[in-house]
C-alpha cells in the first residue's frame, strides 16, 4: 500500500469541486459531488463503470458543461472562463485518456513535441528535443521516439499518453482508467510511473479507476463513487472499514482476482 | 468546450423534426465558428499548406483521367450530331463551353466528394471517437482551427485550381479525338476553343468551384468533428459527407447558372 505523501499541503486546494450534478437526457450521472484535491495529494476516485467518474474528469478540465455545481481549478472556475483563459489553464492540467488518444499519423516524438510547439512559438528545435528526452526518459520508453503508436503495445500507448500531458509542466494530472486493459505487471508499472509523475514532477492527481490495486498503490485519499455520488472518502484503511455492499465486492473482487 | 451536452427529454414536435432542426442550428454555428476562427491568429499556414498537398496533388492522378476521358468522350458523342449539320467545325468552341461553363466544375466537385470528402470526414471522425480531437483540447490547442479551418480553406482555395487543370486535360482529351479525325492543330483548335468563351464563363467556373470546394470542407469537417457510436460512426461521417456534399453540389450548381444566366 501507498505511503501518504509527506509534502501535500492541505492548506492549499488546487481543485475543489462544490455540488456538482450533471445529466445527460433522462440519466442522471453526477448527482451532488463534492471533492477538495490539495497540493501534492493523488485523490483516487474508485467506481464501477458507467458511474459517471470519466464524466466529472471532463467536466474538471472543460471538455463538459456541467449542469448545477462549481468547480474551482486553481483558484479559477471553470464555468466562467473565456475560451483564451481556459486554454491556458490547461495547460496547467494534463489529461490522460483510457485510450491514451495518441496522434495516429505522427511518430512518438512528433506526439510529444506537438503540444508543445503549439503553445510555444518561440521554442527552438533543440529545446523542443531536449524536452522530448526528458519526459520520454521519465515514462521509460527513450527508444520508442521514432515509432508510430500503432506500434507500440498498450501500455507504452499509456506510458507516452502521460509523457504528452507531462511536457507541458502541468500542476495537475488527471488520470482515466489508466490501468484499464492492461496487464497485471504493466498495471504495476503504471502505478509506480503515477507514483513517480507525482514525486518527480511534484503533480496533484485524480486517478479514475475501478482498479483496487491502483487505487491502493497510487491513491492518498480514496473517493468510492456510486451512482453519481461519493459514498466513502478518506484514506484506503478508512474507506475499506466501512459497510458498503459496493465497496465490500470491490475488496471481494480484488481477492479473487 | 465542443463535446454534446444533455439533451431534452422529451421531443419539442417529434424526434426526427427536432433532431433536423438542431442539425441546422448547430450547422449555422459551425459554420459561423469557422469564420470567426479563419481571421483569428494564429495562422496554421504549416498544417494549411500540408492539406493543399493532401486535396490538390494527390488529386491529380485522378483528376487527370477523369478529365481526359470526359473531354474525349464528350467530343466523340457529339460528332455524329454536328457532322449530320456540317458542323464539324464548331466541336472545340461547343466542347470548350461545355467543359469550362459546366463539366469541368462539376466532375473536379464530384471527384473531389468522392475522394478528399469521404477522407476527411473519416479522419476528422476517426479522431473525434478516438479521442484525438479531445486530447488537443486538454492540451490547449485549438482543434477546430487547427483541423477544419486548414481543411476547408485547402478544398476552397484547391478546387479551382483542380478545376483549371480539369478543364485542360478535358480540351486536351477532346484535341485528341479532333486532331484524329481531322487533323487540326493545337494552336487552331484552342483558338477555337477559347473565341467563345467569355470573362464571365471563366469567372463563373472559378466562383462555382471555391463554392463546391467550400461546401466539400465543410460538409466534411462537420461530419467528421461530430461523429459518435465509434468504428460505425465513422463511417457514418465518410459515407454522409460523400452523400450531402453532391447533394448540395447539384443545388449549387442550378442557382449559380440561374444567376449567371440572368447575368449574361
Amino acid at each position: 500500500m501507498k505511503q501518504r505523501n509527506p509534502e501535500i499541503d492541505m492548506n492549499d486546494v488546487v481543485i475543489s469541486i462544490q455540488d456538482l450534478y450533471k445529466s445527460f437526457g433522462s440519466n442522471h450521472v453526477l448527482r451532488g459531488i463534492n471533492l477538495d484535491l490539495h497540493r501534492g495529494e493523488n485523490v483516487v476516485v474508485l467506481g464501477r463503470s458507467g458511474t459517471g467518474k470519466s464524466v466529472l474528469i471532463k467536466i474538471i478540465v472543460g471538455l463538459l458543461y456541467p449542469d448545477a455545481g462549481s468547480v474551482n481549478v486553481l483558484g479559477k472556475d471553470i464555468n466562467s472562463l473565456t475560451e483564451a483563459d481556459l486554454r491556458e489553464l490547461r495547460m496547467q492540467v494534463g489529461f490522460s485518456f483510457q485510450s491514451a488518444a495518441l496522434y495516429d499519423s505522427m511518430t512518438v516524438g512528433e506526439n510529444l513535441a506537438f503540444p508543445l510547439r503549439r503553445n510555444n512559438k518561440q521554442i527552438s528545435n533543440d529545446q523542443v528535443r531536449r524536452m522530448v528526452d526528458i519526459v520520454l526518459d521519465a515514462v521509460g520508453l527513450s527508444q520508442a521516439i521514432n515509432q508510430l503508436p500503432a506500434e507500440l503495445s498498450g501500455g507504452q500507448r499509456k506510458r507516452i499518453g502521460i509523457a504528452r500531458t507531462l511536457i507541458l509542466k502541468p500542476q495537475i494530472m488527471l488520470y482515466d482508467e489508466p490501468t484499464a486493459g492492461l496487464d497485471p505487471i504493466t498495471c504495476i508499472e503504471i502505478n509506480n510511473l503515477i507514483n513517480e509523475v507525482q514525486r518527480r514532477f511534484n503533480t496533484s492527481s485524480i486517478i479514475i479507476t475501478h482498479d483496487l490495486t491502483c487505487a491502493k498503490e497510487t491513491g492518498d485519499s480514496i473517493a468510492v463513487m456510486q451512482e453519481g455520488r461519493f459514498v466513502a472518502q478518506g484514506s484506503f484503511d478508512e474507506v475499506f472499514r466501512k459497510d458498503n455492499d459496493l465497496i465490500k465486492s470491490f475488496y471481494q473482487y480484488n481477492f479473487i482476482q | 468546450m465542443d463535446s454534446s451536452n444533455g439533451q431534452p427529454d422529451k421531443p419539442v414536435i417529434s424526434p426526427g423534426v427536432d433532431r433536423f432542426f438542431v442539425n441546422v442550428h448547430t450547422t449555422f454555428l459551425f459554420v459561423a465558428r469557422f469564420f470567426r476562427e479563419l481571421f483569428r491568429f494564429p495562422f496554421e499556414t504549416r498544417e494549411f499548406i500540408r492539406q493543399c498537398y493532401m486535396v490538390g496533388y494527390k488529386s491529380l492522378a485522378l483528376i487527370s483521367l477523369t478529365g481526359f476521358i470526359t473531354g474525349l468522350v464528350f467530343t466523340k458523342q457529339s460528332r455524329p450530331s454536328l457532322s449530320e449539320f456540317g458542323a464539324t467545325s464548331w466541336l472545340p468552341s461547343l466542347i470548350a463551353i461545355a467543359v469550362i461553363r459546366a463539366l469541368a466544375p462539376l466532375v473536379t466537385a464530384l471527384i473531389c466528394a468522392g475522394k478528399v470528402g469521404s477522407s476527411i470526414g473519416a479522419e476528422l471522425g476517426s479522431m473525434r471517437v478516438t479521442e484525438q480531437i479531445d486530447a488537443m483540447e486538454v492540451s490547449a490547442i485549438n482543434p477546430f482551427k487547427y483541423l477544419v479551418v486548414t481543411r476547408v480553406l485547402a478544398t476552397t482555395v484547391c478546387l479551382p485550381i483542380l478545376m483549371a487543370y480539369t478543364a485542360l486535360v478535358g480540351l486536351m482529351g477532346s484535341y485528341l479525338d479532333v486532331h484524329l479525325n481531322e487533323q487540326t492543330s493545337i494552336t487552331f483548335f484552342f483558338l477555337k476553343a477559347f473565341s467563345d468563351i467569355t470573362f464571365l464563363d471563366l469567372f463563373a467556373s472559378t466562383f462555382k468551384a471555391m463554392a463546391y470546394g467550400f461546401t466539400i470542407g465543410i460538409v466534411s469537417c462537420y461530419q467528421g468533428y461530430n461523429a459518435t457510436q465509434g468504428t460505425q460512426g465513422v463511417g457514418k461521417a465518410a459515407n454522409i459527407s460523400v452523400v450531402i456534399s453532391m447533394f448540395l453540389i447539384f443545388i449549387e450548381e442550378v442557382i449559380i447558372v440561374q444567376v449567371v444566366n440572368s447575368i449574361r
